[in-house]
């Protein structure tokens, strides 16, 4: 018989979890002054803007992770083979975005590059951005797929064969280290597209910038967005513990700071 | 410095690299160097630049009058509010989350219940910002599902002077992802208190009590510290949940930021500036604290 002290703390914890998802939910389904019904999922499904600064924010996400694949794989790889010495400056300049916070960085990023306006009013912008917010949580993610692999025998494997550089990355270490990359993909999908700061500050419409926007007149509306943010942060989740237990390496899934 | 709750992989080093370090040391970095240019002009010389603007007058010359204006008592209240719903938050989400976390791993708990715990917590670390906060309108807000339930149960939370809209408003919604993070972090360490150890204590004749206050706490405390200090550091950086909360209720720091950077408050860029700086210095000291206690606990990490 489990100690009654624990069932106690669990109930607790588990009702912080659920009553306000819950809620939400139940707002989410309410229609008016009386009744249960999808009205508001229909409504906001169906609305323009909607579908316009949820698509956008995908499309800020799909371009993140393009970016920091090209930037942060082939890093890590040249840093594991060639110069394991700087892997620790590597991994300490990793953590820095976490010493800035991302309303400090936006006012950096706002004020330095202001001699280039045309940069601040480019989505560009966003995803250069973002690669840096979720720099913290890919490096660790990519580095520890890297470390499972024996990336040393294969890339002596691939050279003897004649294998060029790129190629040996394009085809060899980048598939052994897929699952890796996929997890941080997914960890940078949940980040970015629930990334309100540096989006509202530079005045840019994504998704949250859209919640926020029903929110100041419709709460149901709000609380039917909410509900599918969360959904879409429990499916990378449950995504990101899928591929962890798939390949044997605990992949990093929990972010912070970058709300 | 570990952000998230795995231990250290073991290296695996293969004798050969050291060859390959001596031989190409030069030629070797430059492969690095893209990482590097874009940290460098994405993060170090932005933040360097604020710093630059933190104490820069209006003209250009040197000046620590912005620095020195944060004191005033506009700017140091939001300083003020920020730590005070940061250490609240902070203590309640490491206490309640290491409550949670040592029932789920005590003796008689089914594995998947941990596991569960785990996955929930991942979630909902995860969900926050602007959701977060419409969640807990739904919740906790005038016409709230939890204020309705209360109310019929002869409680009505805001005649009693409740608002979600307050300190104590925002403290709660914060707690949804400080619990979470909290289970993470804090679960490796309690795996790392060994079963044994309780035996052996007691062996040697030691009550509960003792071996709690000789053993378990000494060896629990870097951790737990370590922990608080992160979900400080957490909430302190927040923007979105107090913005879309507390508007014009409350005077949080990241929101007065926001604020001033959109051009919604009179004050000077470099005003701007000097708030961000004054931001980096407080969470970078945390961190450094929590790089300290982090190193302290891990030696306690079951390898």
């Amino acid at each position: 018989m489990p100690p009654l002290w624990a069932i106690i703390w669990l109930v607790l914890g588990g009702l912080y979890f659920l009553v306000p998802l819950y809620a939400t939910a139940q707002f989410s389904f309410e229609t008016g002054s009386h009744g249960l019904g999808t009205s508001s999922y229909l409504s906001v499904l169906q609305s323009q803007d909607f579908i316009h600064d949820f698509v956008f924010s995908l499309e800020l996400a799909v371009g993140t992770v393009l970016l920091s694949s090209a930037l942060m794989v082939p890093t890590v790889y040249w840093i594991n083979l060639h110069i394991p010495q700087v892997r620790r400056v590597v991994e300490f300049i990793s953590i820095l975005p976490l010493v800035v916070p991302p309303v400090a960085l936006a006012v950096g990023v706002a004020h330095f590059f202001s001699f280039v306006p045309t940069l601040l009013t480019n989505p560009i912008i966003l995803v250069l951005a973002y690669v840096i917010i979720t720099l913290p949580f890919s490096y660790r993610s990519l580095d520890a797929g890297m470390r499972a692999i024996n990336f040393k025998v294969l890339t002596e494997a691939a050279q003897s064969l004649g294998a060029s550089w790129w190629r040996i990355m394009l085809f060899v270490i980048l598939p052994n280290i897929a699952a890796s990359v996929l997890a941080s993909s997914f960890l940078i999908v949940t980040i970015v597209m629930g990334e309100y700061t540096f989006a509202s500050l530079l005045l840019f419409n994504t998704f949250p910038v859209y919640i926020e926007y029903v929110g100041q007149t419709s709460a149901h509306g709000a609380a039917t967005l909410a509900l599918i943010s969360f959904a879409l942060t429990w499916l990378a989740i449950l995504g990101i513990a899928w591929i962890g237990s798939r390949i044997g390496i605990k992949q990093p899934s929990t972010t912070i700071g970058a709300r | 410095m570990s952000v998230v709750t795995e231990q250290k992989a073991v290296s695996v080093k293969p004798r050969g690299q050291e060859k390959i370090r001596f031989r190409l040391p030069s030629a070797a970095i430059l492969g690095v160097l893209p990482f590097f240019a874009y940290v460098a002009i994405l993060l170090v010389v932005p933040t360097l630049y604020l710093v630059v603007g933190a104490f820069q007058s209006q003209s250009g010359g040197f000046t620590i009058q912005n620095v020195t204006e944060l004191l005033q008592s506009q700017y140091l209240n939001a300083y003020l509010t920020s730590v005070e719903v940061s250490g609240i938050t902070a203590v309640v989400g490491a206490l309640f989350g290491l409550f949670v976390a040592a029932a789920a791993i005590s003796e008689g708990i089914p594995r998947w219940i941990r596991q569960l715990l785990s996955t929930f917590s991942g979630v909902a670390a995860n969900f926050a910002g602007i959701p977060l906060a419409f969640a807990f309108i739904a919740t906790l807000g005038l016409n709230g599902v939890a204020t309705i339930l209360l109310k019929d149960m002869g409680l009505d939370i805001y005649k009693m002077g409740f608002t979600l809209f307050s300190l104590a408003g925002l403290s709660i919604t914060y707690i949804y992802f400080q619990l979470p993070l909290m289970i993470l972090v804090i679960l490796p360490t309690l795996d790392g208190l060994r079963k044994e150890w309780h035996e052996a204590a007691a062996n040697l004749g030691a009550s509960r009590l003792q071996f709690w206050l000789h053993i378990g706490l000494p060896i629990l405390m870097p951790s737990f510290l370590a922990s608080l200090v992160l979900l400080f550091g957490n909430a302190f950086s927040a923007y979105a949940t107090p913005y879309a909360l507390t508007s014009g209720y409350l005077n949080i720091v990241t929101v007065l930021i926001g604020s001033v950077l959109n051009g919604n408050v009179t004050a000077s860029p470099q005003l701007g500036d000097a708030l961000a700086f004054g931001m980096i210095v407080i969470v970078a000291a945390t961190m450094f604290v929590y790089g300290i206690l982090q190193r302290r606990a891990e030696r306690w990490l079951r390898r």
